[in-house]
């Protein structure tokens, strides 16, 4: 062994790491460190989190009986608070805003994103954004579906409309800001080396979700907008009876937010992929196909919307080619499943807790995606949409698939973060208690929107009162399933054995070349780039002469 | 259908097939599922990490592979697609047979329904079995969606338009009515029942309670109320339109436009008359209604200038915009 012939080091204390370089409130809050505005997002996102999750508890408890127990007023606004501040304060920032910002630069083997300031600017601008929305939360709430459709929301409800849709306007720029400053790290900020078929496939998840944030945001600040005049100035934009069309703004609604669904799934499937790599310990089957399936994925989800619209009015011409688009996209999300599946093939599997978090999300995302096919199909929807069923899909897809996610990569990189383990035993028990506890929750509600309950039903008739009362057993479950990583994880921060540099033996330059936890600029020497991503069997890629 | 049963009750000719297609997406989804899960498991297991130093053998992909289920899940996906489209157009095409048109309100937080005889209902709805029947949906504020599961439909009936449902009732009954669209404080109080009867006792209980005459009386009067009846009877004075003959039947517009006289077409008239101009005739002649007439009056009037034209044919297309 060399390591005996070297002297050992004289003993300095801690290395200099982001964490301990710099101390005191300022040296976080003005901080233009990515990773460090990543643990401010991180903090942020999970306040949010259990705030949102409060609600849905609230909800659950209401359900419990068929007669509701608080009165319909404050069910309505609790699924409406519960919607806006997981969808726009939750979702949406999730993975992109604390692992995206943390990794995509020590991917990619640079300093910092392109420009550290604007990120820090947009941390800024979501909490102010928080602020307006959690303001009209503490003054009473607001009663529209996070939905905000016209003319209820510019009409007849008699809440905080205007401060609510405007906290979801602000945090728009904080989403098309980090978007920005992720397109510009990915095309601008690559270590030599590391070419566009070497990015790991949690970058290109990132960079196409970062256009649809560029290019879907502005249209929900516009409609916010104009919802806004219309119910402040009457300018007869939705209201029919001042001239305007209720469903113009189901369609300017919907052109961001079914594509904001793949800016809350892209990242998600993004954190898979190196997930399902690492613990198979295999290059990504087919890296080609699931690298521009998310391209694909961010370009087919701009023309779907009209799938929200089958029974709204839209003309029958119209819905027929939305139903198409819509079932064209689960042709990209088909081929990232396979290709997850396929990667395991003849791998070496750890069932360490963020594969397992990976197979959770492998599965649930399936049943999720495979549901929307139902809903695609025009027949289907028309009995499903605006039931449970819709609910159960969508809860699937972003609790079933992306919070698994978000879960399995905050398990992956928290000794990254951190610079130390967290207990195995633990997160594998926490692991298996959301599992349990999100298909108790939600499966039931697939049922239920079957046999017709609608959603955003503070009441419902006693044929559904056993599902209801299974889904909330489940809810409570879940509950506690999402409290016990916190604490562990929170405790592990602290306490949790040191890690080594690269504990589970993984690819890619944030592993290989940075120190754990990173120093402030991430690298220690100029990373440099020699392989192709993923080479987990350490085999030479054949380099092309010329 | 028992209490276990993933199926509300079928009652209508569309509900049936709207299942068949429901089972086969979920033998589809549930194989798929299967297979995934499937895998996953067993390759989980099967290549379990047994060592630390295992270095599985590279393999990057497969482009038949690729091909097979990018192109195997499309096709599948074309399947239901087909399907689904076909029944949507069955469901929301107008029967070819004569229908029985009922004029269903939604209003925060009821239901209100008008039958051309002039009985009315608030969160009921009566039909007889074996007829088609239509719906014309209005509202009065905010969106509502008039859901009936047992027939497998929903639609919303929008502010500022007339939406149409219809089916065919097969079984009677009671069944459930929910509103499926958000529409503040009371939206899970807004629901009522369908019942389905037999024909003759519809007839019967049809009779039982139109004290105020047919909705086409009804309508006449608020013609002569609202002073319609000095101008648009005869088109003598040739300043506005005879209204004989109008609905249901084509009308020429000032920029060459043809179109039919719908239930749409008159609502729009009548509130905003100077949306559509018909070709000979002025702007600005006739007062704007918009605000002066409920729901329910407008469908009176509209009733009632059907009932001064000569049967149509159920025409094909839709009445909303």
């Amino acid at each position: 062994m060399s390591a005996t012939l070297q002297p050992n080091l004289p003993h300095i204390g801690e290395k200099i790491n982001y964490l301990n370089a710099d101390y005191g409130w300022k040296s976080w809050l003005l901080t233009t460190d990515h990773k460090r505005i990543a643990l401010l997002y991180l903090f942020s996102i999970t306040a949010f989190f259990f705030v949102g999750g409060a609600f849905a508890v609230a909800m659950r408890v209401n359900l419990l009986f068929p007669n509701g127990l608080f009165d319909n007023d404050t069910y309505n606004k609790l699924f409406t608070m519960h919607g806006i501040i997981m969808v726009f304060f939750f979702l949406v920032p999730s993975i992109p805003a604390t692992l995206g910002n943390f990794l995509i630069p020590m991917m990619i083997g640079s300093r910092d994103l392109a420009f550290p300031r604007i990120n820090l600017l947009s941390w800024y601008i979501y909490i102010v954004g928080g602020i307006f929305t959690m303001t009209a939360v503490v003054r009473g709430g607001v009663d529209t579906g996070w939905t905000f459709y016209a003319p209820f929301s510019t009409t007849y409800s008699n809440t905080h409309v205007i401060l609510a849709a405007m906290g979801v306007f602000v945090s728009g720029f904080s989403s098309i800001l980090t978007g920005l400053n992720f397109i510009v790290t990915v095309h601008k900020m690559r270590c030599p080396g590391m070419t566009w078929s070497r990015l790991p496939l949690f970058v290109w998840g990132h960079y196409a979700t970062s256009l649809i944030q560029v290019l879907g945001t502005p249209v929900i600040a516009i409609t916010l907008v104009l919802l806004a005049l219309e119910r402040l100035l009457h300018a007869g934009i939705f209201d029919p009876n001042l001239g305007g069309d209720p469903i113009l703004f189901q369609h300017l609604f919907w052109f961001y937010s079914h594509p904001a669904v793949y800016i809350m799934i892209l990242p998600g499937m993004a954190v898979i992929s190196e997930l399902v790599a690492c613990y198979s310990r295999k290059r990504i089957f087919g890296y080609a196909f699931v690298a521009f399936s998310s391209l694909g994925i961010a370009v087919l989800s701009f023309v779907v919307w009209g799938h929200h619209l089958f029974v709204s009015g839209q003309s029958m011409y119209a819905s027929i080619v939305f139903s198409f688009m819509s079932m064209a996209v689960a042709v990209p999300s088909a081929i990232k499943v396979f290709n997850w599946t396929a990667t395991m093939y003849r791998g070496s599997i750890s069932w360490d807790t963020p594969m397992l978090y990976a197979f959770g999300f492998i599965g649930l995302f399936t049943i999720g995606g495979l549901t929307g096919l139902f809903l695609a199909t025009m027949a289907i929807d028309v009995h499903v949409t605006d039931t449970y069923f819709v609910i159960a899909h969508f809860h699937y897809v972003m609790v079933g698939g992306m919070v698994m996610a978000y879960m399995g990569g905050l398990h992956f990189w928290f000794p990254k973060i951190t610079g130390r383990l967290y207990p195995e035993g633990w997160a594998k028990f926490a692991a298996l208690v959301i599992f349990v506890g999100f298909n108790l929750t939600f499966f039931p509600q697939f049922i239920l929107g079957y046999l017709g309950m609608p959603r955003r039903y503070a009441t419902y008739v006693e044929e559904f009162h056993a599902l209801n009362v299974m889904s909330t057993a489940g809810a409570s479950i879940l509950g506690l399933g999402y409290l016990i990583p916190m604490i562990y994880l929170g405790w592990a921060w602290k306490n949790g054995p040191v890690s080594l540099q690269n504990p589970w033996k993984a690819k890619g330059l944030e592993w290989e070349q940075s120190p754990t936890p990173p120093p402030t600029f991430n690298f220690d020497r100029p990373p440099i780039v020699t392989e192709p991503a993923y080479n987990y069997s350490g085999e030479q890629e054949e380099v092309p002469l010329g | 259908m028992g209490p276990y049963s993933i199926f509300p009750e079928r009652a209508s000719a569309g509900a049936g097939q709207v299942d068949t297609l429901y089972m086969f997406l979920l033998v589809v989804g549930i194989g798929m599922t299967a297979l995934i899960f499937g895998c996953v498991f067993f390759f989980a297991i099967k290549y379990r990490r047994k060592s630390d130093s295992e270095r599985p053998k590279r393999i990057d992909g497969s482009l038949p592979l690729e091909i097979a289920w990018s192109v195997g899940p499309f096709l599948v996906m074309l399947v239901m697609f087909g399907w689904g489209t076909k029944l949507y157009f069955e469901n929301y095409s107008p029967p070819h047979k004569d229908t029985l048109d009922i004029y269903v309100t939604g209003k925060q937080w009821m239901w209100k329904v008008q039958y051309p005889n002039g009985r009315r209902e608030i969160n009921e709805l009566h039909v007889p079995v074996g007829r088609a029947v239509k719906l014309i949906l209005a509202s009065e504020d905010a969106i509502h969606s008039f859901f009936v599961p047992a027939f497998r439909l929903k639609h919303d009936a929008v502010p500022g338009s007339y939406q149409t449902y219809w089916f065919e009732p097969t079984k009677p009954g009671r069944y459930h009515i929910f509103c499926a669209e958000y529409c503040g404080t009371n939206h899970s109080r807004m629901t009522g029942w369908v019942t389905v009867m037999d024909p003759t006792e519809y007839q019967t209980w049809l009779a039982g309670g139109s004290a105020g005459g047919s909705m086409a009386a009804q309508g006449e009067k608020l013609f002569q109320q609202y002073g319609c009846v000095s101008c648009h009877v005869t088109d003598a004075q040739g300043r506005c339109p005879s209204l004989r003959n109008v609905f249901g039947h084509p009308v020429v517009l000032e920029d060459g436009r043809t179109m039919i006289a719908d239930e749409a077409y008159v609502r729009e008239s009548i509130l905003n008359p100077n949306a559509k101009i018909v070709k000979g005739y002025h702007r600005d002649v006739m007062p704007v209604f918009q605000g002066q007439l409920g729901e329910e009056d407008l469908l009176k009037l509209i009733v009632y200038l059907k009932s001064l034209s000569t049967p149509v044919p159920a025409a094909p297309g839709r009445t909303s915009p």
